[in-house]
This record gives structure tokens, C-alpha cells and sequence, in this order.
């Protein structure tokens, strides 16, 4: 076991799977020498060379459309895109070329292709820097999604994604890449469609994605002191979403929290939450509670930004509120 | 008839220009009285680009088309019956009736698809030519599209990859003068495509697209080059496309002066003249018409009596089995 960053973490998953199969190859902007602008592949140049670490024009339409061409015949790319907000250039070939040759032929071809995509904000970066866009792809049939919240997961997420032979995309949170966690030194992967249970509790289920696990965990503490027993899970995969465990949870609990950094509508805590009012309606005793960003572009001043983002405050009052609610 | 092309090999030409013709009169037909659903849009007229370039590729070259892709299909060397069947929408159809016309593919035959997207199957191709490069298969990629599609971001951002990754592609651009309805001169103040090449250090051709003989050794050229590490090529042909955008345009804003002087330049009845002039029997000639008819009255036999697809398969076929413990 090794202690590492989220960000060394996922440069060790691809440093493994280079090493593993001669047919994967890194491509995207500024990737090689400078490492990318999250400097998650910093030094893979060094070990891989050119040929395997591939910088790329900012063309992202020509970066996607030839990394499903080149998936479509042999090889098994790994694309960064810088940011999220990045994917708008490159869009009809993520959901109309990716996600669907396979299925309008009959079939017939397989897209083996790992996207890479840092989302989120906290950083001023602004409304074009800072999005997290996982509900436009989850809507999509055709494209599995990964959103690990912490290192163990981003690496084994990531070599899962790499393996698996259709289209993924893992959402890789700025704010976690210097975060530190235990890995374990042997190779490991982590299952799509396996939720995790980070913490078992008895009185409220809250659902946490990506770094909104953090914040959940510290709101936890908080009611935990208040005497509230919290169960928190973490899907770790959007798509497939492992429903089971959270619809178990809330048939325990007979509360729902869910918690996003994205836009509150139709976010993927809609989605969930309907889910479960569906499966599990008669063990609500409260309304579900989604805490997610307020439905805005993601302004500029840090003061400003924090006004739009959920945090851990948001989380706790989301809790009395469905702690509180009287029938 | 140039001295470069065997008797053997214009026989194989007419023959293959006679089959897409054939093919798509055949199919009209059929659309009009209701066996086809959905759009039609037929490459009569344009024959001699796609059977001119194909007929310089193997099995293991790749191509990519467009919406208006039975003729490319044919030329890489589809069967009637399973092309037929699936614009009927029959679980026969070479994609179990999932894609019908305008994503009709066929992958062992380095068919990539048809493509309803102007222009996305540009960068697909780049990347098939990109996988060719990285794993060193000697394979090469080309991409059909029109002129409306060159004013495509993703035409740009290929070719700028292509170009600076020296990949073994051939663009091969089928000027057809509009975009659906629109006029080339509406949408683009360049009378050539190929000088766009110019912009990104590519060499460029421009042949008439119905002279089969002049496409047929123009792609020889570009499709050598690329296969001996020459790097890409833009071809453009001028064709003419003799019916609407697709069956249900009445071609209202056509020149109805030039579209008889384009009829009257026929490619196919043209190489014909030329084979008859080199000797070739018109007894050949006839028997490969009448084999190709014959053929053909099988294929659409074939689809008639298919089977429809299983409504319970509707939404099968969207993954790549994958099963996590096996990796």
C-alpha cells in the first residue's frame, strides 16, 4: 500500500496500462512534454516517448473523431480533454458517432475508447472552466461514466475503462488531483456499476458524486455530533448506476440526500432521485433533498462562485431538512 | 482508354459502376412504392468516383461514407441481398436493420458506415489511418464526402491532423456543386475544394468525377502515396448528382439546361463506349448486365421475404459484452 495523490494515482493507472498493451496510446492537447494542464501525465513522455504520448492540435472534434476511428480498428486510445467545458467542440462524436456506431451496426464494431476529462470548479476559472457536464453524457445510451472521488478509485476506475471495450468517460475532479490516499501497490481494478458504501448509518442515506463525497463526509462529523447517524454512498459509476445499493439504503434509512456539484436541473440527482421514489416509495418518511449547484453559470469572483457551489453547510441543512420534515 | 488500365481492370470498373446503378434504380423503385422506409438519398451520377477510388483498395483498407452511401458500400465490395435487406429494415440487413440507409456498414469489409452527419466520418477515417500508423498495418484510410461538408469544422481540423501527423489517408471530396439545395456558390466563394488542401501542405487533385478512368488513377496515385508513407491527399472529383438531395426533393431549384448536360454525360454509358473502342465485346459488356440484373432480382427477392427484426432486439447491441472478473 502506498500513500498517493488522486493525480499520481491515474498517471500510474495509465503508466500500467501502456506497459500492459502496445495497442493504447494517449492523445490531447499539451499532454506530452507539459504533462497536460492538470499535469496528470507529467513524465509520461519521458517513460513512452512520442509515438505512445501523443500532443495533439487543439482541433477536439478531430481529436475525438480520430480516436473513435482509431478504436474502431485496433487500437485503444486514451483522450485527455483539458476541461469538460471543452467537449462542445467535440460533441457529435461523443454522442452521435461513439456512443452509437456500435448499436446502428447491428453490433458489428466495438469503440474501445477511454476519455479523460477533468470537470468541476472552486478555482475562478469561470463559466467556460469550471462546469460539470456528466448528466448531458449520462442521458446518452451508448457511453459508461466514471466519477471517482478519490485515488484508489481513479486509478482503478481508470485501468477498468481501459479495458472495458466500450466508449467511457472518467470525470476526474480538479479539486481531489492533490489529494492524497492509499493505493495499492499491486494492480487492481474497480468494477463500473458498484456503488460504494463509504460509511454505514441508520438514520438519513445521503449519495455523494465526485469530490461532493469530501464535503459529505465532513457534514457528517458535524451530525454525527447531533446525534445522526448517516449512511454515505458513493456511486463511483453514473452509468451504470448501481441503484440496488442505494435503493437498499433509503429502504433502511427512509431518507435520501443527494448531493452535486452540478446544476441542480436535471442533474443526475434527479434522476436518482426519481429513481428511488419509484422503487422505494413506500419507505419515504421525507421528501428526497437534492443539493447540487444553484442553476447558473458559474461566475468568476471566488465570492460569487462559493454563493453558486454546494458545500458541507448545504449537505447538513439538507439533512435536518428531511430529519425535520413532519408528515 | 489510358494505357495504365488493363482490359481486366475495365471490366471490373464498368462492371462495379453498373452494380451501384442498378442498385439505387432498383431501390427508387422500391422506395416509391413503400418498401424502404425513411430517407433515400441515391448516388446516381456520382458512381464513377466511388468505384474509381474502391477499385485501387483491398479488404483491408478502410473508408468512410456519407448519407448518400449504398454507392461507396457497393464499391468495397458489399452483397446485394444484405445491403438490400437492410434498407428494408430486415434483420438480414447487414446491420439487422438497426442502421438502414444512412448507417449501412459493414466493418469486414473495412466499411466504417455511412454517416448522417456531414463531414463526421472525416476525422473517423484520419483515425483508422492513425491506428494504421501507430500498429503499423499497411492499411489506408479514405474518406468520401461532398462539398458542403468542406466547410465543416471537422474537414479543417482532419486535414491540419493528417497533414502534420503525415497519416495515410486520401480525402476524397465528391463535388457535387450543392449542399442539399443550396448552390456551391451560395456557401462557398472558391470554385476548386482543392485548394483548401493548400492551407495545410497537402497535395491536391481535381479530376472529373465522370471520367472513371481519371478518378481510378488519380486515387492509384494518392492511395500509393499514402501506403508508402506519403501522407495524405485531397482528391476532388466533379460529379454530378442526378436526382434531388433525396427521394422526397423534386429538385425545384435545379437548372433543369445543366442537369440534362449532366444526364448526357453518363460515366457509365461513357466507359462503355471507351471499353467497346478497346475491343471489349458488347456481348460482355451485356453479360455483365444481365448478371448484375440477375443478382439483383435475388437480392430484392431476399429482402422481401427476410424476416422483420425482433421488437424485443429493439435496444440490443448499444454495449460490447464485458465481463469484469475476466480481466
Amino acid at each position: 500500500m502506498s500513500i498517493m495523490t488522486y493525480r499520481e494515482a491515474l498517471r500510474q493507472a495509465m503508466r500500467e496500462e501502456l506497459n500492459n498493451d502496445e495497442r493504447v496510446y494517449l492523445m490531447g492537447e499539451d499532454i506530452a512534454e507539459f504533462g497536460g494542464s492538470m499535469k496528470v501525465t507529467l513524465g509520461l513522455i519521458d517513460e513512452f516517448g512520442p509515438r505512445r504520448v501523443r500532443n495533439t492540435p487543439i482541433s477536439e472534434m478531430a481529436i475525438l473523431g480520430a480516436a473513435v476511428g482509431s478504436a474502431s480498428t485496433g487500437a485503444l486510445p486514451i483522450i485527455e480533454i483539458m476541461y469538460s467545458d471543452f467537449f462542445g467542440m467535440a460533441m457529435d462524436q461523443v454522442f452521435n458517432q461513439a456512443a452509437k456506431m456500435r448499436f446502428m451496426f447491428g453490433g458489428k464494431l466495438s469503440i474501445p475508447l477511454t476519455i479523460r476529462a477533468p470537470m468541476g470548479g472552486r478555482r475562478s476559472a469561470a463559466a467556460q472552466h469550471s462546469q460539470c457536464l456528466e448528466a448531458w453524457f449520462m442521458h446518452i445510451p451508448g457511453i459508461k461514466i466514471a466519477m471517482p472521488s478519490n485515488p484508489y478509485d481513479a486509478k482503478g476506475l481508470l485501468k477498468t475503462a481501459v479495458r472495458d471495450p466500450n466508449p467511457t468517460i472518467v470525470f476526474e475532479n480538479k479539486m481531489l488531483y492533490n489529494v492524497k490516499g492509499e493505493v495499492p501497490d499491486e494492480p487492481f481494478f474497480v468494477p463500473f456499476g458498484k456503488a460504494r458504501v463509504v460509511s454505514e448509518g441508520t438514520d438519513v442515506t445521503i449519495v455523494a458524486i465526485s469530490d461532493m463525497v469530501d464535503y459529505s463526509l465532513k457534514a457528517m462529523e458535524i451530525l454525527k455530533a447531533e446525534g445522526i447517524s448517516v449512511e454515505l454512498i458513493d456511486p463511483r459509476t453514473i452509468a451504470p448506476l448501481d441503484i440496488t445499493t442505494i435503493v437498499n439504503s433509503v429502504k433502511k434509512t427512509g431518507k435520501l440526500v443527494v448531493v452535486h456539484e452540478a446544476n441542480l436541473t436535471c442533474g443526475v440527482g434527479a434522476e436518482i432521485a426519481t429513481q428511488v421514489s419509484y422503487r422505494a416509495f413506500d419507505f419515504l418518511q421525507a421528501p428526497i433533498e437534492r443539493v447540487a449547484a444553484k442553476d447558473s453559470p458559474i461566475p468568476f469572483a471566488p465570492i460569487l462562485e462559493k454563493e453558486i457551489l454546494p458545500d458541507d453547510q448545504d449537505v447538513i441543512d439538507a439533512v435536518h431538512k428531511v430529519m425535520e420534515y413532519v408528515k | 482508354m489510358d494505357p495504365q488500365i488493363s482490359i481486366e481492370v475495365g471490366q471490373r470498373l464498368y462492371e462495379m459502376m453498373v452494380r451501384i446503378r442498378k442498385f439505387e434504380e432498383a431501390v427508387v423503385e422500391l422506395f416509391a412504392r413503400g418498401k424502404i422506409p425513411g430517407f433515400l438519398h441515391t448516388y446516381i451520377g456520382e458512381e464513377a468516383v466511388a468505384v474509381g477510388v474502391c477499385c485501387n483498395l483491398t479488404i483491408e483498407d478502410k473508408i468512410t461514407s456519407t448519407h448518400r452511401g449504398h454507392g461507396h458500400l457497393i464499391a468495397k465490395g458489399a452483397e446485394f441481398d444484405k445491403a438490400m435487406a437492410e434498407l428494408f429494415g430486415k434483420a438480414t440487413g447487414y446491420n439487422k436493420g438497426k442502421g438502414g440507409s444512412m448507417h449501412i456498414a459493414e466493418p469486414d469489409l473495412g466499411m466504417l458506415g455511412a454517416n448522417a452527419i456531414v463531414a463526421a466520418g472525416i476525422p473517423i477515417a484520419t483515425g483508422a489511418a492513425l491506428t494504421a500508423q501507430y500498429l503499423g498495418k499497411d492499411w489506408v484510410a479514405v474518406s468520401f464526402f461532398g462539398d458542403g461538408a468542406s466547410n465543416e469544422g471537422s474537414f479543417h481540423e482532419s486535414l491540419n491532423l493528417a497533414s502534420v501527423w503525415n497519416l495515410p489517408v486520401v480525402f476524397v471530396c465528391e463535388n457535387n456543386e450543392f449542399a442539399e439545395s443550396t448552390p456551391r456558390s451560395q456557401n462557398q466563394k472558391i470554385k476548386d475544394i482543392a485548394i483548401r488542401a493548400m492551407a495545410y501542405d497537402i497535395p491536391s487533385m481535381i479530376v472529373d468525377g465522370n471520367n472513371v478512368e481519371a478518378v481510378y488513377l488519380a486515387a492509384r496515385e494518392a492511395i500509393t502515396r499514402a501506403r508508402t508513407g506519403g501522407g495524405p491527399t485531397l482528391i476532388e472529383a466533379k460529379t454530378t448528382r442526378w436526382r434531388g438531395h433525396h427521394e422526397a426533393d423534386n429538385q425545384s431549384y435545379r437548372n433543369k439546361e445543366e442537369l440534362k448536360a449532366a444526364l448526357a454525360n453518363d460515366a457509365v454509358a461513357r466507359w462503355a463506349t471507351q471499353l467497346l473502342a478497346a475491343g471489349v465485346p458488347q456481348a460482355t459488356l451485356d453479360a455483365i448486365n444481365e448478371k448484375t440484373a440477375q443478382e439483383l432480382k435475388l437480392a430484392i427477392e431476399f429482402a422481401e421475404t427476410s424476416p422483420l427484426p425482433n421488437p424485443a432486439d429493439a435496444n440490443a447491441d448499444i454495449f460490447t459484452p464485458f465481463i469484469f472478473e475476466e480481466i
